[in-house]
């Protein structure tokens, strides 16, 4: 048994990696994650240090990327800021699925009023332009990364409750689901045991897109002046204290924003390559 | 079709009135007091209180929800505690701002994206569609803000061609104020574009495998032909579907952009009311905002019934 899921395992990981898209998705993904793991234990220069003398430097061999207008490495800010954007956006996935995905199969398994109840509570949620209600709750609550964290992930939990629903309607019909049901299994056991595993792939994949998202939003709302708080250094922020300096320091805009770019783009291609390899059907009409 | 669309109409009323309940329990909890904020940390209590009063604070959470909603259906908006004018004034002069730049990104984004769509789609898998779908994949990637700021870097600090930011107002000539507009719309819609011509894209490929097309070939219509006159209409649902989505992304986005572009639209009105504790002005823009996105779903969902007249005679 453990042969045959270790097996499967390796094929998918073969099929996978020979999936372009997937590929790079990882390489790109891997190389951010790495730059913030190692920001915890090693910087170029330490963040919190101003030196005034070299304020703004333009990109050299001692800054990379130059330094900004108190003399900080761009290069340690961006590191230490990848950990807060995928930090915030890992989290608030992780609120959106926990919550998301037992009320989509909730509301799967009982149907009925409950089934409507939360559909039309959806709605409601999905009436609000997400970024303006981030805006307000972090508003109400205080700026700082952990209620960007909140705001990002409430309107995550529609979009997985939407998704694990879908999926577990589909699957209650089938032949395996009613078999379960007749040997006696309860709908909480049966959803734990069979329709989890199979709608395991759809939310693998809604995840690495509200990531993506998470990270967008992440960087608005730091932008705005809503997300983590200086000393520390966040991507939006960055761009944010950049902008009043195109002028005179056209290079303080251009790293963050290409951070931003490429973690979204990885996580993007990531998502893509899945949906492909883990649907096959799917495949044919790329 | 009339029970369909009165079920949707229904439905977006309810999603209308939980929203407006969800609104006013959240600005509700904001700390601070807006009447002491208006009348600065100096103010004796006896002040606060007689302002409290004048202003209705001083009443139950159940009064002012419906004074509040009251108020809303006869577009009486109330008073905004920071500018003293009315609400409504506020959010009419604004909107001249926020709704033609919403308006004019849509139409760049769409007259971008489906073209793009159609092309790569109609050369599936050759180089062009490979290069067109690698770029809006990197387009999709680009927060607006960000692309904004380079659009600024480019044409306002190096070419010089438009301004920076800022917006002259309509009084100062349409010219002027389509120029302030060009670049936050060119920053709103090319991200959204790239979203739309994927979409648009995967929509096509899907279609242009059914059987119908087979047979409008076979009946002698060229590929062009085929593509344009039976394909485009067929996979306009789920492009329809998107756009109605990318409105409530254009409209949020505004709030971002004009902050970028010190626009005084509805988007910054917030951020400063906000900011503010201007909880009456937050109310009414965030409820408006809701009503629209409910409203544009409603009309993407009758704009289904005229592109698939199956959807007409079900039900």
């Amino acid at each position: 048994m453990s042969d045959v899921a270790a097996n499967r395992e390796r094929g998918f990981l073969r099929v996978a990696f020979v999936n372009r898209s997937f590929a790079t998705g990882i390489v790109i993904t891997a190389l951010i994650a790495a730059m913030a793991l190692l920001s915890f234990f090693w910087t170029p220069y330490d963040v919190t240090k101003l030196v005034v003398a070299d304020r703004m430097l333009p990109p050299s061999w001692d800054h990379i990327l130059g330094t900004d207008q108190f003399g900080r490495d761009v290069l340690s800010m961006i590191m230490v800021g990848a950990r807060n954007s995928l930090a915030v956006a890992l989290v608030a996935v992780g609120i959106g699925m926990g919550i998301g995905v037992p009320l989509g199969c909730w509301a799967a398994a009982r149907g009925g009023w409950i089934d409507d109840a939360l559909m039309r509570a959806n709605d409601v949620v999905f009436a609000f332009p997400a970024l303006l209600s981030a805006i307000m709750i972090t508003a109400v609550f205080g700026p700082g990364a952990i209620n960007a964290i909140i705001a990002i992930g409430i309107f995550n939990i529609p979009v997985f409750a939407r998704v694990a629903r879908a999926g577990a309607l589909s699957l209650w019909p089938r032949e395996f689901v009613l078999a379960a049901r007749a040997a006696g299994k309860g709908s909480v056991l049966i959803t734990v045991e069979h329709i989890l595993p199979n709608i395991a792939n759809l939310l693998l994949v809604q995840g690495t897109i509200q990531f993506a998202l998470g990270i967008l939003a992440e960087a608005s709302l730091s932008y705005l002046g809503l997300g983590a708080q200086p000393p520390m250094p966040s991507w939006g922020r960055m761009l944010f204290d950049a902008q009043t300096r195109m002028a005179v320091a056209p290079h303080l805009a251009i790293a963050p924003g290409m951070a931003i770019v490429l973690t979204v783009l990885g996580l993007n291609l990531i998502g893509d390559g899945l949906a492909d390899v883990l649907d096959p059907k799917l495949r044919r009409r790329r | 079709m009339t029970a369909y669309l009165l079920r949707r109409v229904v439905s977006g009323l309810v999603t209308l009135v939980v929203a407006s309940i969800v609104v006013f329990s959240v600005l509700e909890v904001i700390p601070g007091d807006p009447a002491r904020l208006m009348l600065g940390m100096n103010a004796t209590d006896d002040a606060v209180q007689a302002l409290r009063v004048q202003m209705g604070l001083d009443q139950g959470f159940l009064v002012r929800y419906f004074h509040w909603t009251g108020g809303l259906l006869t577009f009486d908006f109330g008073k905004s505690y920071t500018y003293s004018v009315p609400v409504g004034e506020l959010i009419a002069e604004r909107i001249t701002v926020s709704l033609p730049l919403a308006l004019i990104a849509l139409a760049l984004s769409t007259a971008i994206a489906i073209p793009v769509g159609v092309f790569a789609a109609a050369r599936r898998g050759k180089p062009a569609d490979t290069i067109s779908m690698a770029i809006s994949q990197v387009g999709v990637a680009i927060p607006n803000f960000w692309f904004a700021l380079l659009l600024v870097y480019v044409f306002a600090v190096w070419l010089r061609v438009v301004p920076a930011g800022g917006f002259p107002g309509w009084e100062a000539g349409i010219g002027p104020s389509l120029k302030a507009l060009v670049l936050p719309a060119i920053a709103l819609a090319l991200p959204q574009a790239a979203i739309l011509a994927r979409v648009s894209r995967s929509a096509l490929i899907e279609v242009l495998g059914e059987d119908f097309i087979r047979t409008a070939r076979a009946k002698g219509l060229s590929r062009e032909a085929a593509l344009w006159r039976h394909a485009l209409r067929n996979a306009m649902l789920p492009v329809l579907t998107i756009l109605g989505l990318q409105f409530a992304f254009l409209l949020a986005g505004t709030v971002i952009i004009e902050n970028v572009f010190y626009l005084p639209g509805l988007g910054r009105l917030v951020v400063q009311a906000i900011n503010q504790r201007d909880l009456i002005v937050v109310e009414s823009v965030v409820m408006l905002l809701v009503a629209s996105v409910i409203l544009i779903n409603l009309l993407v969902d009758m704009a289904y019934a005229v592109v698939d007249p199956r959807l007409r005679t079900r039900s």
